[in-house]
């Protein structure tokens, strides 16, 4: 089957919970998608809501409570230390703060070439053949060869990003998670990550699955689109459907708070009012209810199901169970 | 090519490096790093000396009695007097040196790396290990270190190698504490995590991520450390369950002169200066060392 080949991940029912005081933080709740090689996902949704913690969920950096994650036909889950380790090569992570996410005392040689020791790409004594293609990376990422012995902290977020994506991409991965990369940086260096990344997947073919709470950033990168609220997935749809015609509440409430930069243009905020529901042991039901201008008994009386609305458009709401909308 | 390496070294100045810069900075600091300096340099000759004349001068000069001209003061022979028994107080001094460094480092370094093992485990893998590790270093904190090294000296009799295991056993915890808190500010990094992403495992995070960046705290501590261990080998001396006579350990040397003070003033204050001298130089570059690799006091 034609469908099977192009898929590259595959997530099924993965949930992971973090025990607190008081309870089991529902931090994701049995999310199920896929994403095709080449193609980028967008996951989107409020600070919280689990987007972070669902990537590294992906990559077992959080061990998942439950679910199934399926990478190239192996069932990531399953895989014991030595296969994990190998599976790591293909399949890689972006960090939000590139401040944080770089070992301070190491050069940035040395933080490219750590992925190439870490898998024996390279032996050790290697000097030569490692130097060679760590410049071959920074040139692919746009830094510029005079760095190599420069130690993070001399350097800007723009160029400390770079080196966070020269390291993700030095295994050559299939599969990059970008967990807010450009949330970290302004503006004028956000647009230059972004167009560095986008030509990265073109140039070597990668998956991306791209996690932001930027609406702007994520309708200029992905194919698909997938909203998150509180640890579950409300709506998933190719990127162009999901902003033309939104169906959950909550994501025509997330895309009506996007900026418009025209001063004459009047704003049509849908704001919401009510509580959050805590994720710490949450009912059955909807969890965005106590939010939503549309709820009714029955939404906090029965599970949520996720419901094909159109072709390749998934929503989870009653309302659309129902056939309303 | 040429060009290419001078640009490198050009750039490439580590965070030590960086430290070492800020240290130098400090005057008292360096006052303190080049009277340990001396120190050292003193005990090594003094070893050389034993070893090259095979303990003659040792066994001539350092131990030998001279009982005509007991508690003599300072003459230009012995610049700083002679001691109770008629001893050269500056050959006693000199030959001193190195059991107070060398005891105290030796003490120090084992309590380092006992103490910063149980740390690391404690501090990275938390949960059970962490809390069967710390309460034990709790009871051993609960205990005053100087009374415990006098329990264990008891315990074990007194000998050079007892001293010293029995301050490394009492400044265990210290370390293990500091190590610990070290390990945790550390572990919960981006950084840590992209190790993870790449493949490292624990061992590999562990050294090669965790320890060099909590490292400054653990070389302030044990700077700090090896001034109180000093004093407690001179303490434990003084008290007579250190070092025997006629060694001459500065304590011990202290100690047996204290009776005279009356009659010599300088006895007891020469050796009682080195001490003090020592402390006050490992303390100075203890806080020199903090102010710089403290990161928040970087300017």
């Amino acid at each position: 089957m034609t469908d099977l080949d192009k898929e590259i991940l595959k997530v099924d029912h993965l949930k992971k919970y973090f025990s607190v005081p008081g309870g089991s933080l529902h931090a994701v709740d049995d999310i199920s998608f896929t994403i095709n090689k080449g193609e980028t996902l967008g996951v989107v949704g409020e600070s919280g809501c689990g987007k972070s913690t669902m990537g590294r969920a992906i990559l077992r950096l959080h061990e998942p409570t439950s679910g199934c994650v399926i990478f190239d036909g192996k069932d990531v889950l399953a895989l014991g230390k030595q296969d994990m380790k190998a599976i790591r090569r293909d399949m890689q992570i972006i960090f939000q703060d590139p401040f944080a996410s770089l070992n301070p005392r190491m050069t940035v040689s040395e933080a490219i070439a750590a992925p190439l020791l870490v898998q024996k790409l390279y032996v050790k004594n290697d000097k030569e053949g490692i130097r060679k293609r760590v410049k071959e990376i920074m040139e692919m990422v746009g830094l510029a060869n005079r760095l190599v012995n420069a130690y993070p902290h001399e350097l800007d977020g723009g160029r400390r990003q770079r080196i966070g994506i020269a390291r993700a991409l030095a295994l050559e991965p299939k599969f990059i998670v970008c967990d807010e990369p450009v949330s970290a940086l302004d503006v004028s260096i956000q647009a230059q990550i972004l167009n560095l990344m986008l030509d990265l997947q073109d140039q070597l073919g990668l998956t991306y699955m791209f996690i932001t709470h930027d609406l702007s950033v994520v309708k200029y990168i992905s194919n698909d689109i997938l909203v998150m609220y509180l640890g579950q997935m409300v709506e998933k749809a190719p990127a162009d459907k999901l902003f033309t015609k939104p169906l959950h509440p909550y994501t025509q409430a997330l895309l009506s708070a996007i900026p418009v930069p025209d001063p004459d243009q009047a704003m049509n905020r849908i704001s919401m009012k009510g509580e959050l529901t805590s994720p710490v042991n949450p009912g059955i039901g909807c969890r965005f209810a106590k939010r939503c201008p549309y709820a009714c008994p029955d939404c906090t009386a029965q599970d949520m199901v996720i419901k094909e609305a159109e072709e390749e458009h998934f929503v989870t709401c009653l309302r659309v169970q129902r056939g309303e909308i | 090519m040429k060009e290419h390496k001078a640009m490198q070294e050009n750039t490439q100045r580590s965070l030590w490096q960086e430290a070492w810069r800020r240290f130098r900075q400090n005057k008292m600091a360096m006052v303190g790093l080049a009277f340990i300096s001396f120190l050292v340099l003193v005990s090594i000759t003094t070893l050389l000396i034993d070893f090259f004349t095979d303990s003659s001068i040792y066994n001539e000069y350092v131990v030998k009695q001279d009982l005509f001209s007991r508690l003599k003061g300072p003459s230009p022979e012995h610049i700083f007097g002679q001691d109770e028994f008629g001893r050269d107080i500056l050959l006693r001094m000199l030959w001193g040196a190195r059991y107070s460094l060398f005891t105290g480092g030796l003490a120090i370094i084992c309590a380092l790396i006992t103490g910063g093992i149980l740390g690391a485990l404690s501090g990275f893998y938390g949960g059970k290990t962490d809390t069967i590790i710390m309460r034990c270093m709790d009871v051993l904190l609960a205990i005053p270190s100087m009374l415990l090294a006098t329990a264990i000296v008891a315990a074990l009799g007194t000998s050079l190698w007892n001293v010293m295991i029995a301050i490394a056993i009492a400044y265990i915890p210290t370390f293990a504490r500091t190590v610990r808190a070290a390990v945790l500010t550390v572990k919960d990094q981006d950084f840590i995590e992209a190790a993870r992403a790449i493949g490292c495992g624990d061992s590999a995070i562990i050294f090669k991520y965790i320890i060099p960046n909590s490292l400054a705290p653990i070389i302030v501590q044990a700077t700090l450390g090896l001034a109180g261990a000093i004093l407690s080998i001179a303490g434990l001396s003084f008290l007579g369950l250190g070092i025997k006579p006629p060694t001459p350990e500065w304590g011990a040397m202290l100690s047996n002169a204290r009776v005279y003070i009356r009659d010599a003033w300088h006895v007891t204050v020469i050796p009682g200066m080195g001490i003090m001298l020592t402390i006050l130089s490992l303390n100075l570059m203890g806080d020199g060392l903090r102010d710089a690799m403290d990161p928040k006091l970087k300017k």
